[in-house]
């Protein structure tokens, strides 16, 4: 185990895929001569070589596209899209192309490439910079969609996608990058579409990925002083989904919230609300609650970026709201 | 920059002289052309037949174009088409009754059933696929040429990719992107305009406002040149110096052709918006009746040789739909088989009546 931070652990990762397979190219906008908008590629291109890390023009569903045709044709392109908002730029390239070739064409070309992009707002970025789109991928089929949480899940599950032979978007999230965590050694590949237990509980269970993981750990962690026992499901993988490890935890504790970036209307929430419904029903004491995102482009203003943002406040009223509403007594 | 503006009155090209061509050749080039053109015609019967569904778009009219292309096209070489490409799987030497079978969506067809008239693909053939999204292909393809610089240096061996796109796909974004990312990674591509004057109903001249498109490559240093369409030793010629170009220099070329479809966008579209005479004009102009008559008069063929080719084209076409119509339909068991390359776990298998969680168990309240 070595404890290092989120960007680390994705750096350490590429170069490591890198170097155990020639295939495995980066490209992107920055990524070489400026070592990456967040400097998870730096370093590479000096160890490299510009065979291998590519600097692309300002073209990204150019080069999203070109990613696909040198997937077609055996190479591993993972590409970074300086932000998720980017990648509508190239939505054509990896809904319409990338998701589908592997099936249209009767599983005759796989398309072996990874989208690494970061969404997540809380930067004062404003409306365009700050989206969750997530869900947009997560709805396509041929896409596999993986979302980590943690340093050591980034590790595992940027390897797994690497050397998965579709088309992986794997989302990353600004305020992520600098977080740390312990993460094991060696070779480790992680599983897609398996959602993990991020702390076990038993009074309620919270479902969230990616960064509102640590907010609902946090938020965990401070019901337990009140005697409150919170299980954390962390998703990791938006598609496929493992709705039966949260259907599993719903049906042990009777209450469920779901903590979003996205926004709430069509967001993932009302996709594991759906889930649960239909798979712990009989078991539910309570609605699924949803805290996600105020549906407005996101002001830049510091108090309304805020406001507009769920936080671990807005997720203790929540969870404290479905406790007193069945009688859960402190 | 070169255009080939000068000679035949009609088109403003001069014709090749057929004379120097072998002619086996260029008996070989009408024999694709009268396949081609059987073959259309009896898909669009098929189609009002109901045989086949979805959009399908014909080749009519780009038969010259289509054989001159994939005469050029080594076998070494890769191709991404547009959707209108039933012609070059042909002429890429994908049997017919499998080209056929996928139009009638069989498990036979060259895409399993699954991609229809618009996703012919052949991965042995190197035919990377039609794509029906209007210029779709173009980053793939310059994605696919810049894997080739992977494998080997420039020569006159290499491989390279060819990438067609119509004339009005010129005005999509991709195709500029694709264009500068070719040039700047000096990628062994040639991206053919067929131009054949209309982008479903609407001319270049409303379209483009640098109607002689070949001349956008300009912007990205990228040598263009255009060809009459209907002439398939001219379209031949250049496409091989372009892709000589792609070999050797990893120089990458616009290459435009210049025909006409002899009928509407899709099979359903009865092309209201060309007058009677241009209509009229269109048909006289018809590339297979000109070049069989070149090649009788060039003493390539006579008339009994090119009515042997002919019924030899309808024969090929008519065992093509039995095949196609004999085939088994793809079995819904299998339509989870090519939703991943990689199992992964928890993908869906759900028809759209079945439950998410199939199985109920009453002790835990649902899921297992």
């Amino acid at each position: 185990m070595t404890e290092m931070t989120y960007r680390q652990a994705l750096h350490d990762t590429l170069r490591a895929e890198m170097l155990r397979d020639d295939a495995v190219v980066l490209l992107g906008e920055e990524i070489g001569i400026f070592e990456g908008s967040y400097k998870i590629t730096a370093g590479m291109l000096t160890e490299f070589g510009d065979q291998r890390v590519i600097d692309t023009p300002i073209a990204e569903e150019g080069f999203t596209g070109a990613a696909v045709g040198m997937a077609m044709l055996g190479l591993r392109p993972v590409v970074e899209i300086m932000t998720l908002n980017f990648t509508l730029l190239a939505i054509d390239q990896i809904v319409n192309h990338g998701a589908k070739i592997f099936g249209m064409f009767g599983g005759q070309t796989s398309v072996p490439m990874v989208i690494r992009t970061p969404g997540g707002g809380g930067q004062q970025l404003a409306a365009t910079h700050s989206q969750n789109l997530e869900v947009w991928y997560a709805h396509v089929p041929g896409l596999k969609v993986v979302a980590p949480s943690n340093p050591a899940d980034a590790k595992a599950l940027l390897t797994a996608s690497i050397r998965d032979d579709d088309p992986v978007l794997f989302l990353e999230n600004l305020s992520l990058y600098n977080t740390k965590g312990e993460v094991p050694d060696g070779e480790q590949v992680g599983e897609i579409g398996r959602a993990a237990i991020a702390r076990e509980g038993s009074d309620i269970t919270v479902i969230s990925y990616s960064r509102a993981t640590l907010i609902a750990l946090e938020v965990a962690r401070q019901f337990e002083s009140e005697g409150v026992s919170v299980e954390v499901v962390d998703l990791r993988s938006l598609r496929p989904l493992d709705r039966e490890t949260v259907c599993a935890s719903v049906r042990k504790t009777t209450r469920a919230v779901v903590l979003e970036d996205d926004w709430l209307t069509y967001g993932v929430g009302a996709e594991i609300a759906a889930t649960i419904q239909e798979g712990a029903f009989d078991r539910l004491d309570a609605p699924v609650r949803r805290v996600a995102a105020a549906e407005v482009p996101l002001p830049y203003a510091k108090p309304l970026e805020n406001a507009a943002l769920p936080t671990a406040q807005d997720l203790t009223k929540v969870v404290g709201e479905v406790l007193d509403a069945t009688r859960f007594t402190r | 920059m070169a255009s080939r503006t000068k000679g035949k009155a009609d088109s403003g090209f001069a014709p090749p002289d057929l004379r120097a061509e072998p002619p086996a050749t260029l008996r070989d080039y009408y024999r694709q052309m009268t396949l081609i053109r059987a073959f259309e015609l009896r898909a669009n019967e098929m189609y009002r037949r109901a045989k086949i569904g979805g959009y399908c778009h014909l080749n009519l009219g780009e038969e010259a174009t289509v054989v001159g292309l994939m005469s050029a096209l080594e076998k070494r070489d890769y191709l991404f088409t547009t959707y209108r490409d039933h012609g070059y799987a042909l002429a890429r030497g994908l049997a017919p009754g499998a080209v056929m079978a996928e139009l009638f969506g069989k498990s036979t067809g060259v895409s399993k059933g699954l991609g229809g008239s618009m996703h012919l693909f052949d991965a042995k053939a190197r035919m990377l696929g039609g794509y029906g999204i209007v210029g779709g292909q173009i980053p793939p393809a310059t994605g696919a040429a810049k894997a080739l610089t992977y494998r080997g240096d420039p020569g006159p061996d290499a491989e390279a990719v060819m990438c067609l796109l119509g004339d009005g796909t010129t005005n999509i974004g991709a195709f500029h992107e694709s264009l500068n990312l070719a040039a700047i990674w000096h990628l062994p591509i040639v991206y053919v305009i067929v131009n054949n004057r209309l982008g479903m109903g609407t001319t270049v001249e409303r379209a483009s406002a640098e109607p002689e498109l070949f001349k956008r490559g300009c912007s990205y240093r990228m040598p263009g040149e255009r060809v009459d369409g209907d002439d398939p030793v001219a379209v031949r010629e250049a496409a091989r110096a372009a892709l000589t170009r792609a070999r050797t220099e990893r120089q990458p070329s616009l290459l435009e052709t210049m025909s006409y479809r002899l009928k509407g966008h899709s099979v359903v579209d009865p092309a209201t918006y060309r007058s009677r005479e241009e209509s009229q004009r269109v048909r006289d102009l018809d590339p297979l009746p000109a070049f069989r008559s070149r090649l009788i008069e060039a003493g390539v063929l006579d008339d009994d040789d090119a009515k042997a080719l002919e019924e030899e084209a309808e024969q090929q076409v008519a065992e093509a739909v039995d095949f196609a119509d004999k085939s088994p339909d793809p079995q819904v068991k299998d339509l989870f088989n090519y939703a991943y390359a990689t199992d992964v776990a928890n993908a869906s298998r759900r028809l759209p009546a079945e439950p998410v969680f199939p199985v109920a168990d009453d002790s835990t309240g649902g899921a297992s």
